[in-house]
Formats: C-alpha cells, sequence, structure tokens
C-alpha cells in the first residue's frame, strides 16, 4: 500500500503567499475571539464551586433547580447546566467556602432532596487565590517548554530552526486558544493539558520536516532552499499524513466515546493536532526562507565543523603515535 | 556483504526479552489483583477526596508568644520574682519589675535561656517580642507539625493509603481515596480541621460571677479571657489569660468511661515536666477552680480539692463513644499550632470514577486495536513488529508507573493515547526509511540499517523535545498536569527503547530471512507506485 506516490515533489513553497496569509487569518481571528467572546475559565482558574449531581430515577428538573437554588442569597445566580445526559446536573457558582466543616455539596443535595434521588457525583471547589495561582503556574509552563525548546533546537539546529518553530508553535496554540473561545470550551487544567500536548505533538511534526530539511541540505546539491524544503516535506509527506491521521482517528475516539470528562478535552486536540500538521508544513518550512536562511553559508558551517573534526582526530591520532 | 552475515541475535535482541519480561510480570500486579507494586488510579478514577489546605501561620506565631509568656509567668511565680501589668498583646509581651534592683539579674537570666526572644528593658519596663528568625522557623515548625499532625490522625482514623505532602511554602495536600460516604468525608474533615489544642486554665475566682457582664475588652485588662461553655454558650468562664499548661505536654489520650456516670471520658496523660507543673499548680491553689479548655471552648471546670500527682487528667463532656473516639486520636496526635482553612477541595463520587475508567478504557481499546490493524496492513510483517513492540511498549509502561507508585490520572490515560501515538510515529519514520532506500535499489540487509540510522536523529531530536516540554510541565505543573507530565515522560521513554531497539532486534532476527525471500511486498509492504 502506498498513499503518496514516492517521486512526486509537490511545489508547497509556491503556496507560501496563500499559506502564510491564511495562517494570518486564522490567527488574527482567534485574538480578536479571544477579545470578543472570552475564554470560559473553569473553576479551576478563576476559584468557585463546582457540585455535579445525577437523578437515579429521572431527567433533571432544571428549572426547578433553578428556582430552589434562587431562593437561597449565596446561590443565586448559580449556573444549572445538563452535563453530558438529561439526567445528569452541573451547578456552578463563584463563591467558595474556606471552613472545612461546611459543605456546599451537602447542602444542595439537601435543598434538591424534593426534586427526585440524587446521587452527588463530584463536588470541586477551588478558592480564589489557588485559581489564580494555578493559572500563574500553568503560564509559566508553557513559557518554561517555549525557552528550553528554543535553545534545544537552536544548538541542535540553528537559530532561524529555532524561531521558526516557535512561531509555528505559538501559531498553533493560538488557535486552539480561538477554538476554545469559539466553543466555550470550559478551561481548566485539562484544558491546559490539552494545550500542552497540542505543543508537543505539533513541535514533533516540525522537528521530524526540519531533521529532513536538514539532511538534504547536507546532501543536495542544489542552494535553492525552497526546492530542498519543497523536496523535503514532500519525501516526509507519506509519514506526515499517517501519523497525523492515525492521531486525528485516536483524539476523534476520545471525543465521541471518551466520555464528557473529557469531551474539551478532546475537542481542544483535534483543532491542535489539523493546526499542528498544518502549520509545519505550511508555517514552519516557509518561515525558514522568509528568515533569509542561506543553504550555502549552513553548508560552509557543516563543512567547516566536520575539517575541524578530522582535523582534531589527525592530531589525536599523531598523539598516540607519539609524533606531536 | 560478508561481512553483514552476522549473527541474528544481538543485544538489541536480549534488550527486547528483559524490557518485554520486565514489564509484563512487574504490570501483572496492576492488572490482576495480586501482591506487588501496582499503578495508583488517580482520585478522579477511583473516587476519593482531595484537598489543598492552608496552613494560618500567624495563629502559630500567636500561640508561640503565648506560651512563652506563661513559662515567663511560670518561672516568675516560682522565683517569687514580682511584676506588675503582665500582658501579651498583638504578640509582645509587656511587664514591669516592682524590686527592679533586686531581681534585674534573676530576670535577664531567665529571659536569655528562651531562644529567639528579642528583649527591650528601659528601668525595669520590660517588652518582648519575637526575633524575625524565630517567626520564620515557628511558621514553617507549624506546618511540617501541621503535615505530621494531620498524617497520624487519618492514619489512626483507618482510612486507606491517605496521602499528605506538603506544598508549596505553606499549603498541605489531602488525598483519601475511596472515601464512600457524604458522613465518612465529613468525619474525615472534621478530624483534619479539629486544632485540637488542649488547655488547662485557672478560673478567675475573683470574678468568677461576672462572666455575662464583662466584655471581652474590659476582661483583658485584667489579664483575663472569657471562654463559653461547651454545651451552653449562655455560661461564660471568666479564665486567666496564660494558660497553666497546654497539649504539648500531653502524652497520650485514651478513650474511658466515667464511673459515675458510665458517659464515654477521655484521660489523658502529660510528660514529666507537665506533670510538674501541674502538681506544684494544685498544690498551691487547693479550692480554686480548673478549667480544661478544648479549642477555646471550657469542657468542665472542677474545683481543685487536693494536689494532683502524676500527671493525669480527665475531660468530660457529653460525648458519644464516636466523638470521644476522634477527639482521643486528636489529641494524642498533637495540636494543630496553626488552624487550617480550605483551599480547593474536589471530591469524586465512586460512581463517577467508575464511569470514567470504563469510558476511557473502551476509548483505549478501540484507538489501539484500530492502529494493530492498521499498522498490520499497511506495513506488512514490519507492521507486525511494530505491534509487538508498541503491545511491550505498554506493559514497560504500567511496569514502570506501578514501580514508582505513580498516579495514573484521566488526563494521564490521554497522555498515554499520545506517546502510543509517538511510538507508532518512530516506527512510521523508520519504515518509511527503509522502503525509501529499497525504492532506491538499495540491498535487504542494508536498507534496514541504514534506515534505522537515518531515521534516529529525527526521532531522537522529537523525543527530546517532548520530554524537555514534560519535563517543565512537571517542574511547574499541578495535580494533573504533573501526572500528565509524568506518564508522558515515561512512555517517551519506553518507546523510544521498544520502537526503536526492539523493532531493530526482530529485524535482525529475521535478517537472513527477508534477505532470502526477496518478498518486499510481504515484510514492508511495499508496492511500485
Amino acid at each position: 500500500m502506498q498513499v503518496f506516490s514516492s517521486k512526486k515533489i509537490y511545489d508547497f513553497m509556491r503556496l507560501r503567499f496563500a499559506s502564510i496569509g491564511l495562517s494570518f487569518v486564522l490567527v488574527i481571528g482567534s485574538i480578536i475571539l479571544l477579545f470578543t467572546q472570552g475564554l470560559n475559565y473553569g473553576i479551576d482558574f478563576s476559584g468557585g464551586t463546582l457540585v455535579q449531581i445525577k437523578y437515579t430515577n429521572k431527567n433533571a428538573p432544571l428549572d426547578d433547580i433553578r428556582n430552589i437554588l434562587n431562593q437561597n442569597e449565596a446561590l443565586k445566580g448559580a449556573s444549572v447546566t445538563e452535563f453530558g445526559s438529561s439526567d445528569e446536573v452541573v451547578i456552578r457558582f463563584s463563591s467558595s467556602s474556606d471552613s472545612l466543616g461546611k459543605d456546599v455539596g451537602d447542602t444542595i443535595v439537601k435543598m434538591l432532596s424534593s426534586t427526585g434521588d440524587i446521587e452527588l457525583r463530584r463536588v470541586d471547589i477551588v478558592g480564589p487565590k489557588v485559581g489564580g495561582e494555578l493559572r500563574q503556574k500553568g503560564l509559566m509552563a508553557i513559557l518554561v517548554s517555549f525557552a528550553l525548546i528554543l535553545v534545544y533546537i537552536a544548538i541542535r539546529f540553528e537559530w532561524r530552526f529555532a524561531m521558526a518553530a516557535i512561531i509555528s508553535e505559538i501559531h498553533d496554540i493560538v488557535i486552539v486558544i480561538g477554538a476554545i473561545s469559539l466553543f466555550q470550551i470550559d478551561v481548566n487544567l485539562d484544558t491546559l493539558a490539552a494545550i500542552l500536548t497540542v505543543l508537543g505533538y505539533s513541535l514533533n511534526d516540525t522537528i521530524i520536516i526540519f531533521d529532513r530539511i536538514r539532511e538534504s541540505i547536507k546532501e543536495s546539491k542544489s542552494t535553492n532552499l525552497g526546492s530542498i524544503i519543497n523536496e523535503s516535506v514532500s519525501v516526509t509527506l507519506s509519514r506526515t499524513t499517517l501519523t497525523s491521521g492515525t492521531t486525528l482517528f485516536t483524539v476523534l475516539i476520545l471525543f465521541f466515546y471518551g466520555g464528557d470528562m473529557i469531551h474539551g478535552f478532546s475537542l481542544a486536540l483535534i483543532v491542535g493536532v489539523i493546526a499542528g500538521t498544518l502549520s509545519s508544513i505550511f508555517v514552519a518550512s516557509p518561515l525558514l526562507m522568509w528568515f533569509n536562511f542561506s543553504v550555502s553559508n549552513y553548508r560552509a558551517k557543516e563543512l567547516d565543523k566536520i575539517k575541524k573534526k578530522e582535523e582534531k582526530e589527525r592530531l589525536r591520532a599523531m598523539y598516540e603515535k607519539g609524533q606531536l | 556483504m560478508q561481512k553483514n552475515q552476522v549473527k541474528s541475535i544481538t543485544y538489541r535482541f536480549y534488550v527486547l526479552i528483559f524490557v518485554t519480561l520486565f514489564g509484563v510480570i512487574l504490570s501483572l500486579p496492576s492488572f490482576f489483583n495480586i501482591n506487588g507494586p501496582k499503578i495508583n488510579l488517580g482520585l478522579d478514577l477511583q473516587g476519593g477526596l482531595h484537598m489543598l489546605l492552608g496552613v494560618e501561620t500567624d495563629e502559630a506565631i500567636k500561640s508561640k508568644v503565648k506560651s512563652i509568656a506563661s513559662g515567663i509567668n511560670y518561672s516568675f511565680n516560682k522565683d517569687d520574682i514580682l511584676t506588675d501589668g503582665f500582658k501579651n498583646t498583638d504578640n509582645v509581651i509587656k511587664f514591669e519589675l516592682i524590686d527592679v534592683d533586686g531581681d534585674k539579674l534573676k530576670v535577664d537570666k531567665i529571659l536569655s535561656e528562651i531562644k529567639g526572644l528579642v528583649v527591650r528593658s528601659d528601668n525595669g519596663i520590660y517588652e518582648l517580642t519575637l526575633s524575625d528568625l524565630e517567626k520564620q522557623e515557628t511558621a514553617k515548625f507549624a506546618i511540617d507539625q501541621a503535615v505530621e499532625t494531620i498524617r497520624n490522625r487519618l492514619d489512626l482514623f483507618g482510612l486507606s493509603e491517605p496521602t499528605v505532602a506538603k506544598q508549596g511554602e505553606d499549603k498541605i495536600l489531602v488525598e483519601i481515596p475511596g472515601v464512600k460516604t457524604a458522613e465518612d468525608e465529613q468525619r474525615a474533615k472534621d478530624l483534619i480541621a479539629k486544632a485540637a489544642h488542649l488547655q488547662l486554665m485557672e478560673v478567675d475566682r475573683a470574678k468568677a460571677d461576672q462572666g455575662n457582664m464583662l466584655s471581652p475588652e474590659e476582661a483583658a485588662s485584667y489579664g483575663d479571657i472569657i471562654l463559653p461553655d461547651v454545651k451552653d454558650k449562655n455560661i461564660k468562664y471568666v479564665l486567666k489569660e496564660l494558660p497553666i499548661l497546654d497539649g504539648s505536654m500531653l502524652i497520650d489520650a485514651r478513650v474511658g468511661f466515667s464511673d459515675k456516670t458510665a458517659q464515654p471520658v477521655i484521660n489523658f496523660t502529660l510528660n514529666s515536666e507537665g506533670a510538674k507543673i501541674f502538681g506544684d499548680f494544685t498544690g498551691k491553689k487547693v479550692g480554686h477552680q480548673l478549667a480544661i479548655v478544648l479549642d477555646g471552648k471550657v469542657y468542665s471546670a472542677p474545683r481543685i480539692n487536693e494536689r494532683i500527682g502524676g500527671g493525669s487528667g480527665q475531660i468530660s463532656g457529653n460525648f458519644s463513644v464516636e466523638e470521644a473516639h476522634d477527639l482521643a486520636i486528636a489529641l494524642r496526635s498533637g495540636a494543630l499550632l496553626a488552624p487550617v482553612k480550605l483551599l480547593e477541595k474536589r471530591s469524586v463520587g465512586p460512581s463517577l470514577g467508575a464511569d470514567s475508567i470504563e469510558q476511557s478504557l473502551v476509548a483505549l481499546l478501540g484507538v489501539f486495536l484500530m492502529i494493530v490493524v492498521f499498522m498490520g496492513v499497511y506495513y506488512g510483517i514490519s507492521g507486525l513488529f511494530a505491534n509487538i513492540a508498541l503491545i511491550s511498549n505498554i506493559f514497560l509502561l504500567v511496569a514502570v508507573m506501578a514501580l514508582f507508585g505513580a498516579t495514573l490520572t484521566l488526563p494521564g490515560m490521554a497522555g498515554i493515547v499520545l506517546t502510543v501515538g509517538m511510538a507508532v510515529d518512530a516506527n512510521v519514520i523508520i519504515n518509511e526509511r527503509i522502503r525509501e532506500l529499497i525504492r532506491d535499489g538499495v540491498n535487504l540487509r542494508d536498507a534496514i540499517n541504514n534506515g534505522y540510522h537515518n531515521a534516529m536523529s529525527a526521532i531522537l531530536d522529537s523525543n527530546l523535545t517532548t520530554l524537555i516540554t514534560s519535563a517543565a510541565l512537571y517542574a511547574y505543573g499541578t495535580g494533573a498536569i504533573k501526572g500528565f507530565a509524568v506518564t508522558m515522560s515515561i512512555g517517551i521513554i519506553a518507546s523510544m527503547i521498544t520502537a526503536i531497539i526492539g523493532t531493530h532486534a526482530l529485524f535482525d532476527l529475521f535478517a537472513n530471512r527477508i534477505e532470502k525471500s526477496g518478498n518486499t511486498r510481504l515484510w514492508f509492504g511495499y508496492r511500485r507506485v
């Protein structure tokens, strides 16, 4: 079996203005969404209380629940939504109590006991201080991994590769955040894990293409970066499609069958996997051309490195024979 | 290519056999219910109670100053040093010496023996505060002690494997798996929150009847404090503000039954120092009332009939047996020097945990089957090799996680899905490289070896960057993110071993046969286009 023709070189770089233009539109669109629609911070980051209950004998009477909760001053305006199925409900409100003794979960179950048989499934209480700290730590985790990746790629490849990779990472993350805003996915720790997974996945994709470009630069006779990139992307295309395809399938299965707990998580991943795959081809690679990456300079440097290494080995050999 | 006609069993083969056996054997306890290291299921999967507690260290400093004050007061009484206006307000101890010339040396000696005390004195008027370093140490000690105390209490309570760990500077993480009912949860929380701060205090005889008339401010001006009765809030006691001794001198507390009423009581025993102070005090104050105060409430205030030696006492109150039992645990495991408050709580009911496991397992199995079938169809026998590596990878992952006692959470399961994806990716890259070389007319054996060689830098670079990211996540993440990072790191390392070394071992093993058969379609699923 073979998906793509093995010999054909596709001219991806001809599309670079169109593809970067499209990316630009998507990124700007995501930023606009972020500012107009905003993010739906879950209680992990904003602080507050979440109570999930399940009716064991009937569908959840949403209106009754709202009416009962509204009678209590502290629970007024609590958001009451169905969760996954019609017998399960999530109740969210922004206050949180910091005394160990009182439990809102029990209070709510008692208040709602007249509406049917209730099973308490989950109670999450996050104090405002913790919420802020979680948000800060999450952001810190992303920034630190960016810095480390930048250093690693700059050492293993070249600084332009590092810049191109990071910009395409930021591109992917912004688009995922745009999607999170568009679909109003709850931003919680799981969503953060999804964003970080996208980061790792997309980087994986980018590096595999970059590795091929680096190899082609050393082996090909052409000094035209555009054609080298085209060739490298083309030969890795079969791998890219296969891997992205299986990963996409994986997250799709998680989305449809993984349960409601990871619904938002997998939706963010679906967008991220698509964006990550496309960006490694259509954003990261063209950026290399924009950064004025010079094939002949790189080759000269690599040649220099090899020469130095050989010189060192020659000296060592002489030293070992006692001729120095 | 004679030199390539090497032995088919290489070091890679031993690595593959070793990791597979290691993985299978050590993951058995996790899959079946036998003894051995098991993967911990996160609370989101098995249900349970997760709490993040904040420690109010200011309170610890306050009570430290208070206990220093009562220590000084005791020493002064013993040495007949007379003072005026002995007071402790806002963590500053103040007093004035009546006989400055006679007592100054004695006072300075007593004060110099107390660690971390900053003494300012002027003409016999003393002001004592704690040094900043001592305050820091007191705060730190309060947190460490709270961790220890909470752990002891939960252990004595008999809950299954609770985790109590210090988190960050001033927080404590408590995880109790398998808390099934709301009553259990409430009991556990009560046990944790109970300060269990026992104090023995003297009732101010001169003002004993004025409990309901004095304001707290007035009482403070006399060096008194007003505390309510545990049963009836309307009964108030006027007590000397400085306690005679506190629970830090307590060495044991057990449930017993009162001879008269057959009600549960708590018998406590003091250490030798406490027993001495207690004996001295009761000897001197026969006829006075002694209040037994627990967490700011007066449990009883018996009249002292005679000197009580031996250092044991009794707390009676209207306890149920269960209450008395929990209270004894709290007292025995030590007082919380500082109160704790709830910063974060997550409780997952067992039914939700079970649902989550079931759904994720179905999803994981589906994904896994899909990948296995696909690899076999697309890559022929080399696809089967990749599948063998993949299965061995999953066993290895489970084994290593069990060995480290790592916790599997819901995001962690997603992490497994992704590392499986990356393991498959490594084999896709390798197989694509081998196919490329075969297309270019390289002989099979060289195609295999060079295919691995060519693919290696890409796989290493991508795996290493992912490892770097997960290290950053582990360092800066919290809870779920940390679990995700651990799963991902272990998965990536395992996949580097199985997907790179393991499959290569299988190719080594079959190299001669591959070369003899010459059927690249069967072995690599390759078709000329």
